[in-house]
């Protein structure tokens, strides 16, 4: 039978179709439930708990970042921030929200910063120099109210100061699994649980990695600073591969939670136009935006009913097409650049499926050119086992089963979902069964597993009932 | 600013020949000219291949001398310099040159003070 899923957000969270376009501003928090900016005034405890959750989720990162160019250190900027959330969680539930919780949590940190290192001057003498120096630049002593203003103001300061701290976290001094739980601590406000389960490393494991990670940040000196010319090609590719994780941890959560995490997406997001308005020259991040526009635009056709719901069976009247004809537009920019790379050719490929008015009209053809393309570029089984599906597609299950089954991808549980839908189509329903069997094992959220069951369940009873071949999409 | 060890780590074996080596050395030369000039460079040395190397250690109340390098390993700390830098790029940068001008790798580790 197929299992209720129980943990399903609300659906007017899950991403109904006239809410998927707003990106910018950012889309409330998903989890919070209650609009930051919506209980003003003293409106009553739960609204402003519910309220501080969802700050610190959005805000978390943007806080840091600030509090990091401040400060000079990341770790005086984590505790100054988890200080302020300790006082807004004191005081917001009499006072209320703030107008501006955000300014009020980066103005509480840096004032509580500066305190602690008045008192602990000596110990901290550079940070607190750094934090005075910041403040003497500033015209006058301003106002708490007058810093959020101030603070508001330079949202562009602020996005700077994320695009530093991203470079920082990102700088190929530091190991790729480092890079990646630093991003999604500092900038992406996960917690270290959260960051853990989706990497399938015990908690303790991560900790003490970000805990490295730090270390070696303030011992090393890696600098908060946006690479410049000769050094930028090098110092780019961790970064969009970086982001594009974020967007995947988002897009497919292994967290056992809702699956689609629509704030980590959005934040992937955010981080890449951010990168493809500041580095305009640089095709990859351009790719990179597009893949993930292109990618969000069938969020919710692929969720609907429970999801995952196949590129092949989804409702195309759900796409999101100001987001299609935006990832399309940086598509076409990078066919008239004719720099190819992994991101671009990745988003070419997305942008032929939003081409087509439904699964039949694919061109899959086109498709398997670029995914040949992409294979030269980055060989790995994973996009050998995306370009069988395309080879299905144009000249059968058997030869596509062939390929696949010559690719060792036996703990990748995609590569027995797609061997599952080959079999059935080939007919070979036990073998089928079996494979759809293995996929479950490894699948690693709630509704991965429903859909694996549902098919599976399909399949069982095709084997009891249906012994002929039916048509079966495979592309997802 | 901070001090950073650049170490080149040389494989062990019979020294490449002079007409190798030669160029190398007027690059490394010129390097550490280019560092003393931009007030970058501290201290640095050229080692004597490990199996001069000799390891004195304490145990118990002994001190025991023995041939060899520390650590047995393909290659080995063939000279070092430590330098003035800013930050880790800035380091990184004149590791980089390092690596280039002796065409081996350098470890770039940051000194504690």
């Amino acid at each position: 039978m197929v299992r209720e899923t129980g943990s399903r957000p609300p659906p007017e969270s899950a991403g109904a179709p006239e809410e998927a376009g707003q990106l910018e501003p950012e889309p409330p928090p998903e989890s919070a439930g209650t609009p930051e900016s919506a209980p003003q005034g003293p409106a009553g405890a739960p609204a402003a708990e519910a309220g501080i959750a969802g700050v610190f989720r959005k805000e978390y990162g943007r806080a840091v970042a600030v509090l990091t160019r401040v400060l000079g250190d990341i770790d005086a900027a984590e505790d100054a921030v988890q200080d302020a959330f300790t006082l807004a969680v004191r005081h917001w539930p009499s006072t209320g929200l703030p107008p501006s919780p955000a300014g009020w949590i980066i103005t509480t940190a840096r004032n509580r910063a500066t305190d602690r290192l008045r008192r602990e001057a000596g110990r901290g003498d550079k940070q607190l120099q750094a934090a005075q120096l910041q403040a003497a630049r500033s015209p006058a002593e301003p106002t708490p109210e007058e810093l959020v203003i101030t603070e508001l103001s330079r949202e562009g300061t602020v996005d700077d100061d994320r695009l530093r701290l991203m470079f920082t976290c990102c700088h190929p001094a530091l190991a790729t699994n480092a890079q990646v739980a630093l991003t999604l601590r500092l900038l992406g406000g996960l917690t270290t649980a959260e960051i853990a389960h989706a990497f399938l490393v015990p908690e303790t494991t991560l900790a003490q990695r970000l805990v490295r990670a730090k270390a070696k940040i303030r011992e090393a000196g890696i600098p908060y600073r946006v690479p410049h010319g000769a050094d930028l090609p090098a110092r780019l590719p961790p970064v969009l591969a970086v982001v594009y994780l974020i967007f995947n941890e988002g897009y497919s959560s292994s967290s056992g939670g809702p699956p689609i995490r629509a704030d980590l997406c959005a934040e992937a997001i955010r981080l890449g136009r951010l990168l493809a308005a500041l580095m305009p020259d640089e095709a990859e991040v351009k790719g990179l935006l597009a893949l993930m526009l292109l990618t969000e635009s069938r969020r919710a056709a692929r969720e609907a009913g429970g999801g995952p719901v196949l590129l092949a069976d989804q409702d195309r009247r759900l796409w999101d097409r100001a987001l299609i004809a935006e990832g399309q537009d940086l598509v076409r920019q990078c066919l008239r650049r004719n720099q190819p790379g992994p991101y671009q050719l990745q988003a070419a490929i997305s942008a032929v499926h939003s081409d087509a008015p439904d699964g039949g009209a694919t061109d899959w053809r086109q498709i398997l050119r670029l995914y040949d393309r992409l294979l030269e570029l980055a060989p790995g089984p994973v996009v050998a086992l995306n370009r069988a599906v395309a080879l299905a597609e144009l000249e059968g299950p058997e030869p596509a089963l062939r390929l696949v089954d010559a690719l060792g991808l036996e703990g990748y549980s995609p590569f027995h979902a797609v061997r599952a839908d080959f079999l059935a189509r080939l007919g070979r329903i036990d073998e089928a069964v079996a494979a759809y069997d293995a996929a479950l094992q490894l699948a690693g959220n709630a509704a991965d597993r429903t859909f694996l069951e549902s098919r599976l369940l399909e399949s069982r009873l095709r084997e009891t009932w249906l012994p002929e071949t039916g048509p079966g999409g495979a592309a997802r | 600013m901070a001090q950073y060890l650049l170490s080149v780590y040389q494989p062990d074996g019979p020294a490449p020949a002079p007409e190798f080596l030669e160029p190398i050395m007027r690059d490394v030369e010129a390097l550490n000219r280019e560092m003393e000039e931009a007030g970058a460079w501290v201290f640095g040395a050229g080692l004597h291949p490990a199996e001069a190397a000799t390891v004195v250690r304490q145990q118990g109340s002994e001190v025991l001398i023995t041939d060899g390098p520390f650590a047995e390993a393909k290659e080995h700390l063939g000279g070092f310099t430590v330098i003035e830098a800013a930050d880790l790029d800035a380091a990184l940068g004149w590791a980089e040159k390092l690596a280039r001008a002796t065409t081996l790798p350098i470890e770039v580790r940051p000194v504690q003070h």
